[in-house]
C-alpha cells in the first residue's frame, strides 16, 4: 500500500510543483510546499484511505502549505504581485490540463537550462521532475548526500538570483534548447544503464525515470522529432536490457545474448517511433535519432551473425561528423571490425584517445587475430580504471580465457 | 528590473592602441544600442598598470599592494558593463553583442541592489 501511495504522490508532485512554481516564483518555496503535502499525504492516507480525487488533495494541501511558508517567511514586499499570488494559492479548483501543461514544459526547460552545469541539471531533474530524495539523486550520480543537497541549492539560488525565466522557449528557439533537455534525459538513462563505478544496485530503477521523463517530453512536444527519437533511442536500448546481464549478474556481450529474451513491444515501437521521428525532420538527422538508428538495426538483426554492420559503420560514421564522442570512436571501431575485420579495427584504434574501454575493445581485436599474449596485456590496462563490478569481472573472465588460450600457443 | 554585471575577459588589451580602433567602435556602437539598458560602464588600462591590495592581520593592519592584476591569466579582466534586462536569458542575448564574446568571454553576474 505504502509504496503505490508513494508513487503517486511521487508522480502527482511533478505536476503540482510545475504550477506552484510559476504561481509562487520560486524553486525553493514550492518545493518545500509540494515536499510538506506530501509528508501530509503520507500520513492522512494510510489511515483515511486515499480520497477520490487524490490530485486535488495535494493541489489544494500544497496550495496551503505554500500560503503558510509565505508568510512565514514574509518574502519580498510585492504587494501587488502578493495579492495575485494569493488569490491563486486560495483556489480550490485544479488548473486546466493546458496550464499544467505549460507548466510542466517550463519546468522541463527550466531544469535544463544552458545556464546551468550538465550534472546540476540532471540533479534537478531527478528532485523537481522525478521527486527522489538527494540521498536518491546522490546514488545516481555517485556523490555524496551533502554534496548533492549543496549543489541542488546553489541551482535554487541561481535560478532566483540571476533570475533564469521560467517560460517555455519560443518555438524558434527550441532547436536550441531541446538538445540540452534531450541531454538530461539520456545521459539519465546512460547512467541508469551503464554506470561507469560501483556496484550496479540502485534502489531506483534510473533507466525507468528516464523514459518516464522521455514519455513525458514527447507527449508534451508531440511534433518535435528529437524528443521522440531520444523516447525511441532509451526504448530500444531498454529493449535489450533483460539480456545484457545472466542469472548470476555476470554481463552478457551482443554476440552472447539470447535475443529471445528482447523485448518486442519495446523494439516496435522503438522502430516505429525513430521512422516518425525521421519523417518530421528535415535533412541531416540528429545524434539521437543516429544513435536510435544503430539501436534499431541491432533489435532488427536476426542474430549477431546477420548483423548489418556495414550499415551500422556507415551510421557511426555520421554520427562522428555530427556529434564526435569518445564512445561514438569506440563504438565505430567495433563496427569497422566487424564489418571488414579487426586489422581495420586496430588501425582506427591507434588513432583515438586511450581508456579502460579501449583497452578493453583493442583486447578483443587482438584476440580476433590471436594474439593472446598482447590481449591478456591490454585487458590488464582496461582493468586499471573504473568499471562497473560486472563489468571488471566479465573483463577478468576473458582475460583467464585468453591467459589460457595464450599459454596453449606456447610450444 | 533585474541588473547584472558584465565582465569582459579577453586578451590583455592597450585600448589607446591604433590597431584596436575599429574594436573600440564596436564597443561603442554596442553602447550607442543599448544605452537605455546599461547603468554604467568602462573599458579598463591594460592588466600592467593594476595593483592589488591587501590588509594584513585585522582592519587597520599593515596595507600591502602588489604590482600587476589579482589573478595573471591569459584572459584579463578589460572592461565591465552594468545592465539591465527582465532575466538571464535576455542578459545573454544583450553581450551576446559584445566583440569580448568572440575573442574572449564575458561573465554575467546578477547584481545585489544595495539601497
Amino acid at each position: 500500500m505504502h509504496d503505490t501511495l508513494a508513487e503517486t504522490v511521487r508522480v502527482e508532485g511533478a505536476r503540482i510543483l510545475a504550477t506552484l512554481i510559476r504561481t509562487v516564483g520560486d524553486v525553493q518555496i514550492a518545493e518545500d510546499a509540494v515536499q510538506e503535502a506530501t509528508l501530509a499525504a503520507l500520513g492522512a492516507w494510510p489511515v483515511t484511505g486515499v480520497p477520490p480525487q487524490p490530485r486535488a488533495w495535494l493541489t489544494v494541501t500544497a496550495r496551503r502549505k505554500a500560503i503558510d511558508i509565505l508568510r512565514r517567511e514574509r518574502v519580498r514586499p510585492d504587494k501587488e504581485r502578493d495579492g495575485l499570488r494569493t488569490i491563486e494559492l486560495t483556489r480550490s479548483d485544479l488548473p486546466p490540463d493546458d496550464v499544467v501543461h505549460d507548466d510542466l514544459l517550463r519546468l522541463i526547460f527550466t531544469c535544463c537550462h544552458p545556464a546551468l552545469s550538465p550534472p546540476t541539471r540532471v540533479a534537478l531533474a531527478l528532485r523537481t521532475l522525478c521527486g527522489l530524495s538527494p540521498a536518491q539523486i546522490a546514488n545516481v550520480l555517485l556523490a555524496t548526500e551533502a554534496a548533492t543537497t549543496k549543489r541542488l541549492t546553489r541551482a535554487r539560488q541561481k535560478i532566483a538570483a540571476a533570475h533564469i525565466p521560467y517560460r517555455v522557449p519560443a518555438r524558434d528557439e527550441l532547436a536550441d534548447r531541446l538538445p540540452t533537455v534531450c541531454g538530461v534525459i539520456h545521459s539519465l538513462y546512460t547512467a541508469g544503464h551503464a554506470p561507469v563505478d560501483g556496484a550496479a544496485a540502485y534502489d531506483v530503477d534510473v533507466c525507468a525515470e528516464a523514459i518516464r521523463l522521455a514519455e513525458l517530453l514527447c507527449e508534451l512536444l508531440p511534433d518535435q522529432p528529437t524528443p521522440t527519437a531520444v523516447l525511441a533511442l532509451v526504448l530500444l536500448s531498454e529493449a535489450r536490457r533483460p539480456a545484457r546481464l545472466d542469472e548470476h549478474g555476470a554481463v552478457v556481450t551482443l554476440d552472447q545474448q539470447d535475443r529471445a529474451r528482447w523485448d518486442g513491444a519495446a523494439i516496435t515501437r522503438g522502430i516505429a517511433l525513430l521512422n516518425d521521428s525521421l519523417r518530421r525532420s528535415a535533412g541531416q538527422a540528429d545524434a539521437y535519432q543516429l544513435q536510435a538508428a544503430v539501436a534499431a538495426e541491432h533489435a532488427r538483426a536476426p542474430s549477431y551473425a546477420d548483423t548489418d554492420w556495414a550499415e551500422i559503420l556507415r551510421l557511426y560514421d555520421l554520427l562522428m561528423s555530427v556529434a564526435p564522442s569518445p564512445a561514438a570512436g569506440l563504438a565505430r571501431v567495433v563496427a569497422a571490425a566487424e564489418a571488414t575485420g579487426p586489422a581495420t579495427g586496430l588501425a582506427m584504434l591507434a588513432e583515438l584517445p586511450r581508456s579502460p574501454r579501449w583497452h578493453a575493445v583493442r583486447a578483443e581485436l587482438l584476440a580476433r587475430e590471436e594474439r593472446y599474449d598482447e590481449a591478456v596485456r591490454e585487458l590488464a590496462g582496461s582493468l586499471d580504471g573504473s568499471a562497473t563490478g560486472p563489468e571488471r569481472r566479465y573483463r577478468e573472465r576473458r582475460r583467464a580465457e585468453f591467459r589460457l588460450l595464450a599459454d596453449r600457443q606456447t610450444p | 528590473m533585474p541588473q547584472y554585471l558584465a565582465l569582459t575577459y579577453t586578451p590583455d588589451v592597450n585600448w589607446w592602441a591604433p590597431e584596436h580602433a575599429d574594436e573600440l567602435a564596436e564597443y561603442r556602437r554596442f553602447a550607442v544600442d543599448n544605452t537605455e539598458r546599461i547603468q554604467a560602464s568602462a573599458l579598463l588600462h591594460p592588466t600592467s598598470t593594476a595593483t592589488v591590495v591587501r590588509v594584513e592581520g585585522a582592519r587597520g593592519g599593515n596595507v600591502v599592494t602588489t604590482d600587476g592584476p589579482y589573478a595573471e591569466t591569459k584572459e584579463a579582466l578589460t572592461g565591465y558593463y552594468l545592465i539591465e534586462a527582465d532575466d538571464l536569458e535576455k542578459a545573454v542575448a544583450i553581450v551576446a553583442e559584445l566583440p569580448a564574446a568572440v575573442n574572449g568571454a564575458v561573465e554575467l553576474r546578477p547584481v545585489i541592489a544595495v539601497r
